[in-house]
């Protein structure tokens, strides 16, 4: 292990380390941390200039309470959610099938499929966004989810397409050739065979596409305007906006905004991480 | 089973074809998406910035036009070539975060109690989205109540605001941006070096080799495939920059902190805008530049391709 595992060294040293680490983490959250204690302080602390200080009073509940209650806020969140799950179902399931096409069959143009899917992937959303804009009116579809989501599922197939056939170009090939000897249909090779082996792949990218659409700002401004249909990133824009100078509200709205994806990563943590490194660092 | 003996004469066309067939059938719907919202609209870009629209009427075929009133600067004085210049410092610096993210990850790669839950904590900057990182940053560089301006007080310096000076900006929506990237270089790196071989830092320690030494000759080699990911997600993040810039100086102040993707939105679809063909020149000279390291990207897995 390197470096030097903490154990083998001096007494010293461990307990230096021991005391660093909860220092490191304040100073590299900090900035999260003062969010969070604005969140729960009362208007009056503000125009009263205790910024930094301790709350004067608790007032979590109350700030909470009305981002939940008395604000555009549950519709944004709600908005989020039916982007996000949606894409999410779309670009695996699309993504599952173009990584088997790419990672079982061996054809002529198939290495030039797999990189077109990998260049497309990281063009600059600038150069696509007029054209998609116009796109998604004429479809009749600005404004909706349904065009925000439609796109989406579009370019995350490229990143997803990546991820999928290098992941299927892991797996023992000789299983799908003994299902082919048995006379097996390719369909039913992909969805019996290699379909239940990709588990891992789909949790890894279903995590993923979940935090990168959630956190989606430029595609919401553009295909998207109004509380109707905004995702919650959007969305917190406007709220900004409504309680401008509402530091305490602010905050809280922002924790809110944050929350779901980071709850996401908690609970998938393994997965996350293994989707993170595109499965090339094991 | 009784067909299986006469199966060969039953056998239809598609079941005879089916291993060349199957593979278009499994990539259609993927890529009919792809071409549709990807692929076709980069060349419809290419084409449009070669009109004058704006958004609704007939479009004007205008040839070089854009480009040239980019080059000179004659529709928008001091946009293009600041946006370029910071275009490129956000490619430099943003590649911090390569290093900052190593240090880090060696700090973390210890096995003492609770380290997991460290790792996690130091990764949560990722995690949330930039719309919130930029609030929370716009808030720590305030002139009046920012922590920044709290800590330089305390050592008899500032007030300064980071956000409102023509020189600074750029660097200040920098470092909001290297938060999340350090901490997504770091995890690469973490789980990095979970894989390098014991065998061989034992064998370094039995040279003598120790420190510095050891990472530059031992260790980073082995990290290689964490360092090309880290430098590819770090390259298109730096020319991706949008959502900072966007949420804490939409440009300002005086267009100072505008980048390509910044200033195109602006032009295309902000209320100085609906300028469709100047701004597709915009995103193609952007794209132009992405397409360098793409070009770079797919190169390097070519070459692995070929190595299995």
């Amino acid at each position: 292990m390197f470096p030097k595992p903490i154990e083998k060294q001096p007494r010293a040293a461990q307990i230096t380390y021991q005391a660093m680490l909860p220092i490191a983490l304040l100073l590299w959250l900090g900035p999260l941390l003062a969010v969070a204690l604005f969140s729960v302080k009362p208007a009056a602390d503000f125009t009263n200039a205790n910024y930094w200080g301790l709350p004067s009073s608790f007032e979590g509940a109350v700030n909470y309470g009305l981002v939940f209650f008395n604000s555009d806020m549950p519709r944004y969140l709600l908005n989020s959610f039916m982007i996000t799950i949606p894409t999410v179902i779309g670009a695996v399931a699309l993504s599952s099938m173009t990584g088997f096409a790419l990672g079982i069959y061996k054809f002529k143009s198939n290495l030039w499929i797999f990189f077109m899917f990998v260049a497309g992937n990281f063009v600059p959303f600038q150069i696509l966004m007029v054209p998609v804009r116009d796109l998604t009116l004429d479809l009749g579809l600005y404004n909706t989810k349904t065009g925000l989501v439609l796109f989406h599922i579009a370019f995350q197939t490229g990143f997803c397409t990546l991820f999928m056939r290098n992941f299927i170009r892991a797996l023992p090939f000789e299983l799908i050739e003994a299902a082919r000897v048995e006379g097996i249909s390719e369909w039913r090779i992909f969805w019996y065979v290699v379909l239940p082996l990709m588990k891992p792949a789909i949790a890894a990218l279903s995590v993923l596409i979940f935090t990168f659409i959630w956190n989606d700002y430029f595609w919401a401004v553009v295909l998207t305007q109004g509380a109707e249909s905004q995702p919650v990133t959007a969305g917190i824009t406007s709220f900004n906006a409504q309680f401008r100078a509402a530091y305490q509200l602010m905050s809280a709205g922002s924790i809110v905004a944050a929350l779901p994806p980071v709850a996401m990563f908690f609970l998938m943590q393994k997965h996350f991480i293994a989707g993170l490194t595109l499965g090339a660092v094991k | 089973m009784t067909t299986a003996a006469d199966a060969p004469e039953q056998e239809s066309w598609f079941q005879r074809n089916q291993q060349r067939i199957a593979p278009w059938l499994f990539l259609a719907p993927g890529l009919l998406f792809f071409m549709v919202y990807v692929i076709i609209p980069v060349f419809q870009s290419f084409n449009l910035s070669l009109y004058e629209w704006d958004g609704l009427g007939a479009a004007e075929y205008v040839g070089m036009r854009n480009y040239e009133d980019l080059y000179w600067e004659w529709v928008d004085r001091d946009a293009f070539y600041i946006s370029l210049k910071n275009n490129l410092i956000w490619l430099i610096l943003y590649l911090l975060a390569i290093p900052a993210g190593l240090f880090i990850a060696l700090f973390l790669n210890q096995t003492v109690w609770g380290i997991r839950l460290y790792k996690s904590l130091f990764f949560f900057p990722f995690v949330i989205s930039q719309v919130v990182v930029g609030l929370v940053f716009t808030w720590f560089y305030d002139p009046t109540f920012g922590l920044l301006n709290e800590l330089l007080g305390l050592f008899g310096m500032g007030p300064l605001n980071v956000l409102g000076d023509e020189r600074l900006v750029t660097y200040g929506i920098i470092v909001a941006g290297l938060w999340p990237q350090t901490a997504y270089c770091m995890i690469l790196y973490l789980t990095g070096l979970n894989a390098v071989d014991p065998e061989q830092i034992e064998a370094g320690r039995l040279d003598g080799a120790k420190g510095l030494r050891m990472l530059w000759h031992i260790i980073l080699p082995q990290l290689r495939p964490a360092t090309f990911i880290a430098f590819v997600v770090t390259i298109i993040g730096a020319l991706r920059s949008f959502d900072l810039i966007s949420i804490m100086t939409q440009g300002g102040p005086f267009g100072s902190s505008r980048v390509l993707a910044y200033y195109m939105f602006e032009v295309a679809l902000s209320e100085y805008g609906f300028r469709m063909g100047y701004g597709a020149a915009i995103a193609v000279v952007l794209f132009l530049i992405m397409l360098c390291f793409i070009a770079y990207f797919l190169w390097s897995m070519y070459r692995e391709e070929r190595g299995h």
